[in-house]
C-alpha cells in the first residue's frame, strides 16, 4: 500500500480488466469500477444503503477467490486481480435474469416502468433467452390502495432495496419479506394497507425499486419516461436544497424523480418533493398580480398597476405611522439571492429591522 | 500459578448413597419417549414396586444397600431401531451383569421382572447386548469408538452431579488453571478437530481468528449451533438430550479461549425435550458456580442463553443464526466480513456446532494426541453418522474417520432390510450426494468424501434398496432445499424451483429430451451463483444422482418406466394369472379395494382404483403381483 507523502492518504494498487488502478482502502470493486466507468450490472445495490448481495448479477471474478464475488461488497485489496467480464460471467449474469424474467408477469407494455427498468435494460443487453425453463408468472393478490405508491408485488424482484430503504434510511420499516423461498413476497405488516404501518409517504421505496412492483401513482398512465424532458432543479420547498429531475411534457410536470448520487440528498426526498408538486400544473395557480378595486374585490391587473398600489401605500403608511410599523417575512422557498435582497429592501428602503423567514420557527 | 491457588475443582455434591442390587436404565431420549418409553417406565415403577423386595429409591436421596432397585432415564444411545432399550444391572453373589434388552414394551415388563430381575436369570430371547454373551447385534458397537456419545445412554442428563462423576467440567478446570487462551486454541488445533456441522473447518483455527480479533468494546460472543435441521440427522439432538453439560463445558473452554463473556446456544424449536433438559442442566450449572459469574471462583465469567429457534432450516447457516439470534428474519449475509471479525451485534463471534464442542472436554482432558490418534490421514477423530432409510438397525454410530461407507452400513447398520438389494446411501443430508455400490469403499473422510460429490456433512447417510427410485429421492432432497430457501437470492430461491419442476415432471411421465441438459445446467449456474451455502449445494443430490445412475433418468424420460416402482404415474400393477393362487392376500392389502376376484380364483386390478402403493406387491409370496 502506498502512501501518498503530501496528504498522507493511503492508496492502493489493483488491476481491473488488465488496466492498473488506484484506489482507497475500504472502496468495494463496484465503486473502483464505476469510477472508470466500467458498467456492471446491479439490481439490489443501492449507494443509499449498505450492500444485500441477493441479486447475484455484480458477481466478478478476482484471481485466487473460491468462485465469483459481488463486487458490490466485495473490498478491494492491494494486488487484486478483478476480470469484470468474461464468458463465465456473462452466462451467470444471463442466467439470473432469466430465472428472474421466468417468473416475471412480462406486462412491459402496460408497466409503469417501461423505459426505465433495470431488468428490462439488462434482458436486452445480455440477450436472454426468455423461457429456458417455460414461463410462470407469478400471481399474488394485489394490494394497491395508496394515494401515492403504486404497487404490483407480481413484478417484484425481492431485491428488497424498499425493505431496507424504509427500515435503514428512513426507520421506519414499513415493508418486510413475507414467507419463504419461492413463495417469499415483500408485504406490509399482516398485509395491513400501506398507510396503517407508519408510511409518511416520501415514496423512497419507489425511487428505489429497480423495476416497477412499486411507482409513481399519480402519474400511472401519464406520458412515459422516454417522451418527457428532464430538468434537474433544486426543490423549492424548504431550505435544505434537495436536487430532483422534474420530468415535463409540453410544459406540463409529469413526475418527480431521483437518482442515488444525485445532489446534497444522494437521491432521497420526502413527501413534498416528490409528491408534492402537483401545484404547478393547478389552473387556480395565480399568474397574474390580483388588485382589489373600488368594491373590496381582488381583479386581475399588471405588475405596473399592482406596484404603484404598493409604492403608495408603502409611503403613506411610512408617512402616518413610521418605518417600525412594518414587518416583513421572507419564505424559504425563495432564493438565497432573493431573501438578501429582500432583508436589503427592509432595511436600506424601509428603513426596519423587522425582517424574519419562515425557516427560522 | 498464583491463580490456580483459589479455583475450585468440581466436585460432586450430592453422591451416591446408594448401590441398588438392580439398577434399570430406560432410554429417555426422544426416540425411546416416542416408542413408549414413558409407558415402559411406568410399569417398571409398578412391577418392581409389587416386588417388595426391589423398592425404587432415589440413588442420591435414599440410602439402600443391597436389595433396593433404582430406575434412571438415559439419553439415546444410538440402536434406535431397538427402542425401547432397557438396561438391567445386576449384582447379585457378587457378581455384576449389564443386558440390554431391546424393543421393550410395557407387557413385556413383568416378565423381565419376575425372571430376570427377581429369579436372576435374563429372559435371552429379547436380549440385544449382554455383558456375558455374544448377540447377532455385537458389531453395532464393536465398530464404534464413542467420545461424543461417550455419555449418552449411560448417564442422567438431568443430573449434574452423574456428568460430574464422569469427571465432568475437569476439562474446563484445567483449561481455568493451567492453561493461556493461546494454549487452548492451540490443543484444539493440534487434535486436528474439524468442524462437525459440515464443512469441516479446523475448530482451533477459527478459534485463533476470534481470539485475535478486535472488538471496538471488547465484548465477543461465543455460539453453540444447535439448529440440526437435515433430514434423517439426529446426533445433535442426542448430545443435547443425553449430554447437556459437554456442550455447556465445551463452550465455556471455547469462551475462554477467544475472550467470549457470553454464549448463546440456538437450539431448533422442534427440539422441545432438548430444550427442556437444556435449561434444566443450565440451571445446574449456574447454581454450581461452573458457569456464569466467576467461574469456580478463576474470575473468567461465561454466561450461556439458550435460544429457540422458529423452524426454519437456512438458520443453520452461521450468518442466517446470528440474524435470527438478533431478532431479525433469518436471512444469510454477505461474507466477508466473517462472524470472527464481525458476527453477533457486529463484534467477533465464534460458532460451532454441537458435536464439535461436545469433542473439546474430551480432548481438554484426555490430551489433544489422544484425538489426533484417532482418525485418517487430515480427518481426526471420530464422527457421529445417523444412519437411516433401509437399513436394519438404523440409529446413530460413532466411529473413527476413516471408516469405510460399507462398514459403516454393513457392519453397524447391519446391512439392507429385509435382505433387499443395496442401491445407494444419500450421504451428507440434503447438501450431500447419493453414492451407489461401486463407492461403498470410499472412507468417511472430508477430503474423499468430496471427491466422489457427496459430502461428510452433519453425518446423514440414507440407505437406499432397490424400491427407492433414484429421480424420486433426488426430487425429495431438492423438494426440501427448494421449500427452505431464505428467498433472498435469485438462484437458490427460482433456480431449485425451476430444478423442481423438472424433477417433478420427470417422475409423472412428462419428462423432456433436454431435461438431463437443462438440469445439469441449472445445478452448475446455481453452485455457482448462490449466495449462501444452502443454494451452493441444493444441486448437489440431483448432481450425483446424474452422475451415478443417469440411465435411471434416461429410462424415466425415453421408456416412461421407473425400474424402482416408485413413482406413481409410471408404475402400473397386473396379476400374473399362472402364479395367482387366489389367496386373497393381496386383495387384503389393498387399501382402496382395487382388487377383486373369489378365493381360489386369479385375481384382477383395477387399474382405474390402484393407487400404485405397492403393498399388494409386497404382500405376494406367489411372485403373482407384476409391476411395469
Amino acid at each position: 500500500m502506498a502512501v501518498a507523502p503530501e496528504t498522507g492518504e493511503r492508496t492502493l494498487t489493483l488491476t481491473v480488466d488488465g488496466q492498473e488502478v488506484k484506489a482507497i482502502p475500504g472502496d468495494t470493486i463496484l465503486t473502483v469500477c464505476r469510477r472508470l466507468g466500467i458498467d456492471i450490472p446491479t439490481l439490489c445495490y443501492d449507494e443509499r444503503m449498505e450492500p444485500y448481495g441477493g441479486c447475484r448479477l455484480c458477481l466478478v471474478e478476482v484471481e485466487g477467490a473460491r468462485g465469483p464475488v459481488p463486487a458490490c461488497a466485495a473490498v478491494v485489496g492491494d494486488g487484486m486481480s478483478v476480470t469484470t467480464m468474461s464468458d463465465k460471467i456473462f452466462k451467470l449474469r444471463k442466467f439470473v435474469i432469466e430465472l428472474l424474467l421466468s417468473n416475471h408477469p412480462l406486462d412491459c407494455p402496460v408497466c409503469e416502468a417501461a423505459g426505465d427498468c433495470r431488468l428490462q435494460d439488462y434482458a436486452w443487453e445480455y440477450e436472454v433467452n426468455m423461457t429456458p425453463w417455460g414461463w410462470h408468472p407469478k400471481d399474488f393478490a394485489t394490494r394497491d390502495d395508496h394515494p401515492n405508491v403504486a404497487r404490483n408485488p407480481n413484478r417484484c424482484i425481492n431485491c428488497g432495496r424498499c425493505v431496507r430503504i424504509c427500515r435503514d434510511v428512513m426507520g421506519i420499516g414499513c415493508w418486510g419479506f413475507t414467507n419463504r423461498g419461492y413463495e417469499t413476497i415483500i408485504d406490509t405488516p399482516y398485509n395491513l394497507p400501506l398507510e396503517q404501518v407508519g408510511c409518511v409517504s416520501c415514496g423512497q421505496c419507489v425511487s428505489a425499486c429497480p423495476v416497477g412492483a412499486l411507482t409513481h401513482k399519480r402519474s400511472r398512465h401519464d406520458v412515459r419516461i422516454w417522451q418527457t424532458d428532464k430538468t434537474d432543479t433544486i426543490c423549492p420547498y424548504c431550505g435544505v436544497g434537495c436536487e430532483f429531475t422534474a420530468q415535463t411534457f409540453r410544459d406540463r410536470l409529469v413526475r418527480v424523480t431521483t437518482e442515488p448520487g444525485q445532489g446534497i440528498n444522494n437521491g432521497n426526498l420526502c413527501v413534498k418533493g416528490r409528491f408534492g408538486m402537483e401545484f404547478v400544473n393547478s389552473p387556480d395557480r395565480l399568474t397574474t398580480p390580483m388588485v382589489r378595486n373600488e368594491d373590496g374585490n381582488l381583479v386581475p391587473s399588471t405588475w405596473e398597476v399592482a406596484l404603484d398600489r404598493v409604492e403608495q401605500n408603502f409611503k403613506r403608511i411610512k408617512e402616518e405611522s413610521g418605518a417600525e410599523a412594518f414587518a416583513g417575512l421572507a419564505s424559504a422557498k425563495c432564493t438565497n439571492e432573493d431573501n438578501y435582497a429582500f432583508q436589503k429592501f427592509m432595511r436600506g428602503v424601509i428603513g426596519t429591522n423587522n425582517v424574519d423567514h419562515c425557516a427560522r420557527l | 500459578m498464583a491463580v490456580a491457588q483459589k479455583v475450585k475443582k468440581p466436585t460432586v455434591l450430592r453422591p451416591l448413597k446408594t448401590i441398588p442390587e438392580v439398577e434399570v436404565g430406560i432410554c429417555m431420549g426422544t426416540g425411546g419417549i416416542a416408542a413408549g418409553g414413558n409407558d415402559v417406565w411406568e410399569a417398571f415403577e409398578k412391577g418392581l414396586a409389587a416386588t417388595d423386595t426391589y423398592a425404587v429409591v432415589k440413588p442420591r436421596e435414599d440410602k439402600c444397600e443391597g436389595s433396593c432397585s433404582t430406575l434412571t432415564g438415559t439419553g439415546c444411545r444410538g440402536m434406535c431401531a431397538m427402542d425401547v432399550l432397557v438396561d438391567v444391572t445386576t449384582r447379585k453373589n457378587g457378581q455384576e451383569r449389564t443386558v440390554t434388552y431391546g424393543t421393550v414394551t410395557p407387557k413385556m415388563v413383568d416378565k423381565i421382572i419376575e425372571e430376570h430381575i427377581v429369579g436372576d436369570e435374563p429372559v435371552h430371547k429379547w436380549i440385544v447386548l449382554s455383558s456375558e454373551e455374544e448377540t447377532s447385534h455385537n458389531d453395532f458397537y464393536a465398530y464404534q469408538d464413542r467420545l461424543v456419545l461417550r455419555h449418552c445412554g449411560r448417564i442422567d442428563p438431568e443430573d449434574i452431579d452423574a456428568y460430574l462423576e464422569e469427571g465432568g467440567y475437569q476439562g474446563l478446570y484445567r483449561v481455568l488453571t493451567e492453561m493461556t487462551p493461546t494454549q487452548v486454541h492451540e490443543e484444539v488445533l493440534a487434535s486436528g478437530l474439524r468442524g462437525r456441522g459440515g464443512a469441516g473447518f479446523p475448530t482451533g483455527l477459527k478459534w485463533k481468528f476470534a481470539a485475535e480479533a478486535k472488538s471496538p468494546d471488547g465484548k465477543k460472543y461465543f455460539i453453540c449451533n444447535g439448529d440440526e435441521g437435515d433430514p434423517g440427522a439426529f446426533m445433535d439432538r442426542s448430545v443435547l438430550e443425553g449430554d447437556p453439560h459437554a456442550v455447556f463445558e465445551g463452550m465455556a473452554v471455547g469462551g475462554y479461549a477467544i475472550g467470549a463473556a457470553e454464549g448463546y446456544i440456538y437450539v431448533r424449536a422442534e427440539y422441545p425435550l432438548a430444550i427442556k433438559r437444556l435449561k434444566i442442566a443450565l440451571q445446574q450449572a449456574e447454581e454450581r458456580g461452573l458457569i456464569g459469574k466467576d467461574i469456580m471462583g478463576s474470575g473468567f465469567d461465561f454466561k450461556i442463553k439458550i435460544k429457540e429457534g422458529a423452524g426454519a432450516f437456512v438458520c443453520g447457516e452461521e450468518t442466517a443464526l446470528m440474524q435470527s439470534i438478533e431478532g431479525k428474519r433469518g436471512m444469510p449475509r454477505l461474507r466477508p466480513p466473517f462472524p470472527a471479525q464481525s458476527g453477533l451485534w457486529a463484534r467477533p463471534t465464534n460458532i460451532n456446532n454441537v458435536e464439535t464442542l461436545a469433542c473439546v472436554p474430551w480432548i481438554m482432558t484426555q490430551g489433544a494426541e489422544a484425538f489426533a490418534e484417532r482418525g485418517y490421514e487430515k480427518s481426526k477423530g471420530t464422527k457421529v453418522f445417523a444412519v437411516t432409510g433401509k437399513i436394519n438397525r438404523s440409529g446413530l454410530a460413532e466411529v473413527p474417520m476413516g471408516l469405510t461407507l460399507r462398514e459403516v452400513i454393513f457392519k453397524i447398520g447391519g446391512g439392507v432390510k429385509n435382505d433387499k438389494e443395496f442401491k445407494a446411501v444419500q450421504m451428507g443430508g440434503p447438501s450431500g450426494g447419493c453414492l451407489p455400490e461401486s463407492l461403498l469403499d470410499t472412507r468417511v473422510d472430508y477430503e474423499e468424501l468430496n471427491q466422489t460429490g457427496a459430502i461428510v456433512g452433519s453425518g446423514g447417510m440414507v440407505v437406499l434398496d432397490r424400491d427407492n427410485c433414484i429421480v424420486d429421492t433426488a426430487r425429495f432432497f431438492l423438494k426440501f432445499t427448494q421449500a427452505e430457501s431464505c428467498g433472498k437470492c435469485v438462484p437458490c430461491r427460482i433456480g431449485t424451483t425451476r430444478m423442481l419442476e423438472i424433477l417433478d415432471r420427470i417422475t409423472e411421465g412428462e419428462g423432456q429430451p433436454e431435461d438431463i441438459d437443462l438440469l445439469l445446467d441449472l445445478a452448475e449456474n446455481i453452485k455457482a451463483a448462490s449466495l449462501c451455502a444452502l443454494g451452493g449445494t441444493a444441486p448437489n443430490p440431483v448432481l450425483t444422482s446424474i452422475k451415478y445412475f443417469r440411465e435411471e433418468f434416461e429410462e424415466h424420460i425415453h421408456e416412461h418406466k421407473c425400474r424402482a416402482g416408485a413413482c406413481a404415474a409410471l408404475t402400473t400393477y397386473s396379476i400374473d394369472p399362472v402364479n395367482c393362487t387366489g389367496c386373497r392376500a393381496c386383495a387384503r392389502a389393498c387399501p382402496v379395494d382395487a382388487i377383486t376376484g373369489e378365493k381360489k380364483e386369479v385375481h384382477v386390478i383395477d387399474s382405474d382404483i390402484c393407487i400404485r402403493c405397492g403393498a399388494c406387491y409386497d404382500k405376494c409370496r406367489f411372485d403373482a403381483v407384476r409391476r411395469a
